[in-house]
């Protein structure tokens, strides 16, 4: 028999766990951001080439990789779902449009590439390989959109910092995809994406700039947390991590370079969590510690999260050991 | 404009009836395909590669498709029934969690080395990945069949006053859980899956051998279908008969845990005992079709039968019926499904033994009465399957929580009907569109048949390998 009274009592050990799934929750955001931003940054440069086995290379580069990656959407959402019951229904409901935008473009994204592999028809997959760029760029507008909202404590669904944080979420994934196929590829097109990545990234910190000064403009709720020590330093952060981008780029250091481009992530991910801190759902007041579920389940769901996702890390490590080093001619479906 | 309750009820319908194609031909092929690579490794013999091949093809596909409708589920929780998820949160937010953590990350990574991996990695870790593969689909239906059942049969909580409104609290996690229905519910549907992607592949085996032995007009891998149709009745002559005996047992559950649900079943309005079971149901006039009543139905049935089947044996059992209760479901569309579905699970049982019997009087390849059944049924598995949610579903209505929580109550307060018609009008349009490229996708992957040749690895050796000798590359 279990004694479900001695994990309803209290938190486990003690552990602050209301923060705790706070911050795992950002983090799952960031995984998803960093490692499905690599697929959108693909598709988003899918439009820039021309030539078909160009084309067929950067298919297969996502090929093994994009249906994993997108279950780190699924698993924030359940665990939002699952944590902070209250925030996942409150903020998922006004955003009615927004979500259906973002799982929209999720769909045309997931098929497109896999229909495009279906025929070797000009116009079909031409067809395709449009729906593919739109569905990659949209994909994160609108999930940048979706979490400045939240961080902000948006009520309205358009806002200024809102767009402005979308855009540069495609920066960023135009950063990390440009990384990302600078590992896969070889020859001409890796030389070309040197270019690429740097106007990329040089774009991203721009719309950071404006971001943050649209951000510190239109919201003086979150003045306080924007120059606190904490947000200040993930800025400088991400200044140096741009940096660091450039050099890598320059200097063929292919891991360097998609390691910055994760650091990029993790630091943006960390700024929207700071500014959303301590509230969970700036709109309806929530904090944390209110928005939190109860104990036994949060004890519960803690546990399961502490057994499962080093083995969720596990597989990862199997699936992109398997698929290492560049893509060899004619893999593909 | 519609109603924001009506329109958040036709979404949710829509888009699962629509989603719940892809897990059951995923889950359903997930068994096969584990046995397809085993003896590819063990046997080497061409066969098992290209039903390897072939059916991965297939699963892929459907995955992909599963995958983007499936996220869309999640959302919609939170997105058309905030009332719901604030009220139940507590406890159908965990297994969702959970889901994705334990399931769905195991089925999505492997996947990827199963699809793609067969020239990267050695036999052992393919192997692993497609039994990873497997497992993920099925422990997915575990979680998601939890969260499930404990709608119908709610246990282990209790209500308490947060902010306001009474909230579902956790109170024993084993009870709520394993809650009465799960086991039920998780035998039936993993067995339908099975039974549904048996149909399935026996409809195009028995295509392709129709078009060969019967009709005489050569097909070059002809061999790849018979084995197909083999292997399909095989799983049909165990599933089908499985799931009639466990039906069984699942409707007595059901009249034990929902009665309300049991009496829309059997279209009992008032309270009686010895309750016939209409075996046979015919609509003599528009009203019986749309508004059908257990004492006025013409029909075949069994004196008792229904009282039988409830009780598990006593025809003079009573069954409560739906005048009793404040509210009832849509009653036409779940006696009705009822017993087209109870109908087609014999006639799967029926198939299964004709086709085992011409079989072992090795008449397969030339009875095309049975190729033409097996032809016509090879998409009924999957419309058993979808009834089957209509009965569970809308029979357990008003109740979106049996008994705790009603449908219209669980609806987002915020959401405006102009929004809520705009997504059902999206969604029936790319859904339409989902379907009709999934389907023509299926189509070109059968038209191309297996790969043959020098397109396989496995290639035929002039001394057949013993059986279970491995032979490495």
């Amino acid at each position: 028999m279990t004694e479900p009274l001695s994990l309803s009592a209290e938190p486990l050990f003690g552990l602050p766990l209301a923060e705790l799934w706070f911050g795992l929750l950002f983090f799952v955001l960031g995984t998803f951001l960093f490692l499905d931003g690599f697929d959108f940054g693909v598709g988003a440069l899918f439009a820039t080439r021309d030539d078909h086995d160009e084309r067929e290379q950067l298919i297969a580069a996502i090929g093994p990789f994009w249906d994993g990656n997108e279950v780190w959407l699924v698993v924030f959402g359940g665990m939002l779902f699952a944590a902070f019951p209250v925030v996942y229904a409150a903020l998922f409901s006004r955003h009615y449009l927004l979500m259906f935008a973002i799982l929209g473009a999720l769909i045309v994204r997931g098929l497109a590439p896999e229909m495009y592999e279906q025929r070797e028809d000009d116009q079909w997959q031409r067809w395709w390989g449009r729906a593919f760029v739109v569905g990659s760029v949209t994909a994160p507008f609108f999930l940048g959109l979706f979490t400045a909202n939240w961080a902000l404590g948006a009520s309205r669904t358009l806002t200024v910092p809102g767009v402005v944080v979308g855009l540069a979420v495609v920066a960023l994934t135009v950063v990390d995809g440009a990384a990302f196929l600078r590992l896969k590829t070889r020859g001409g097109l890796q030389a070309d994406l040197r270019g690429a990545a740097q106007r990329a990234v040089v774009a991203y910190l721009l719309l950071v700039v404006l971001a943050l000064a649209t951000i510190y403009a239109t919201t003086p709720a979150v003045r306080s947390a924007l120059l606190s020590a904490e947000a200040l330093a993930l800025v400088a952060a991400t200044v140096c991590l741009a940096g660091g981008y450039v050099l890598a780029i320059r200097t063929d250091r292919h891991y360097l370079a998609f390691a910055a481009a994760a650091g990029l992530v993790f630091a943006l991910v960390g700024v929207v969590a700071r500014l959303t801190y301590p509230y969970v759902d700036r709109v309806a007041g929530v904090t944390v510690r209110e928005g939190i579920v109860s104990t036994l389940p949060l004890n519960l769901m803690s546990i399961g999260a502490a057994v499962l996702l080093p083995l969720v890390f596990l597989y990862f490590v199997v699936l992109y050991s398997a698929f290492s080093g560049p893509i060899e001619a004619g893999e593909s479906y | 404009m519609l109603d924001p309750v009506i329109a958040s009820r036709l979404q949710f319908a829509l888009t699962t009836i629509v989603h719940i194609i892809f897990p059951v031909m995923s889950m359903g092929l997930a068994p096969f395909l584990v046995y397809f690579t085993w003896k590819e490794i063990r046997s080497r013999k061409p066969i098992y590669e290209q039903l390897r091949r072939f059916w991965t093809k297939i699963f892929a596909v459907s995955f992909v498709v599963g995958t983007v409708t499936g996220i869309v589920l999640e959302f919609e929780f939170g997105t058309n029934f905030a009332a719901f998820s604030t009220v139940a949160g507590e406890l159908f937010g965990g297994p969702l969690a959970l889901e994705g953590m334990m399931a769905f990350m195991l089925e999505a990574t492997f996947l990827g080395v199963f699809v793609f991996g067969r020239e990267r990695v050695g036999d052992k870790l393919y192997m692993v990945s497609a039994v990873a593969v497997g497992l993920g689909t099925w422990l997915s239906a575990v979680w998601i069949l939890i969260a499930n059942s404990w709608m119908q049969t709610p246990r282990g909580f209790e209500l308490v006053e947060k902010g306001g409104r009474e909230i579902v609290t956790l109170t024993d996690p084993m009870a709520a859980y394993l809650n009465p229905r799960f086991p039920f519910m998780f035998v039936h549907m993993q067995n339908a899956a099975v039974l549904s992607v048996a149909l399935f592949m026996a409809g195009l085996g028995a295509y392709y051998v129709f078009r060969h032995h019967v009709w005489g007009y050569p097909i070059e891998n002809v061999g790849f279908w018979e084995t197909t149709l083999k292997i399909a009745l095989v799983a049909l002559v165990i599933t089908a008969p499985l799931q009639a005996v466990h039906g069984d047992l699942y409707a007595r559950h059901v009249y034990e845990t929902q009665p309300q649900k049991f009496a829309a079943m059997e279209a009992v309005w008032e309270t009686d005992s010895y309750v016939p079971e209409y075996i046979v149901a015919f609509p003599t006039s528009l009203a019986d079709l749309t508004d059908p009543k257990a004492k006025e139905i013409f029909g075949i049935g069994i004196p008792g039968g229904a009282s039988w089947l409830a009780s598990g044996g006593d025809p003079q059992a009573t069954i409560v019926g739906l005048n009793e209760y404040g509210e009832a479901p849509p009653v036409a569309v779940v006696f009705w499904s009822f017993r087209i579905m109870v109908a087609l699970g014999f006639w799967f049982i029926l198939l299964g033994f004709w086709g085992v019997y011409r079989w072992w009087r090795g008449e397969l390849y030339e009875d095309d009465l049975l190729h033409k059944s097996l032809m016509l049924s090879s998409l009924l598995g999957i419309v058993a399957v979808e009834l089957g949610w209509v009965v569970t579903e809308v029979g357990r209505q008003p109740w979106v929580i049996q008994d705790v929580l009603k449908t219209s109550d669980g609806v987002s307060p915020g959401l405006t009907g102009a929004e809520a018609t705009l997504t059902l009008a999206g969604f029936a349009l790319v859904y339409l569109g989902l379907l009709t490229l999934y389907t023509y996708v299926v189509v070109r992957i059968v038209r191309a048949g297996p790969p043959t040749g020098d397109d396989l690895r496995v290639v035929e050796r002039e001394e057949a390998t013993p059986a279970g000798v491995t032979v490495d590359d």
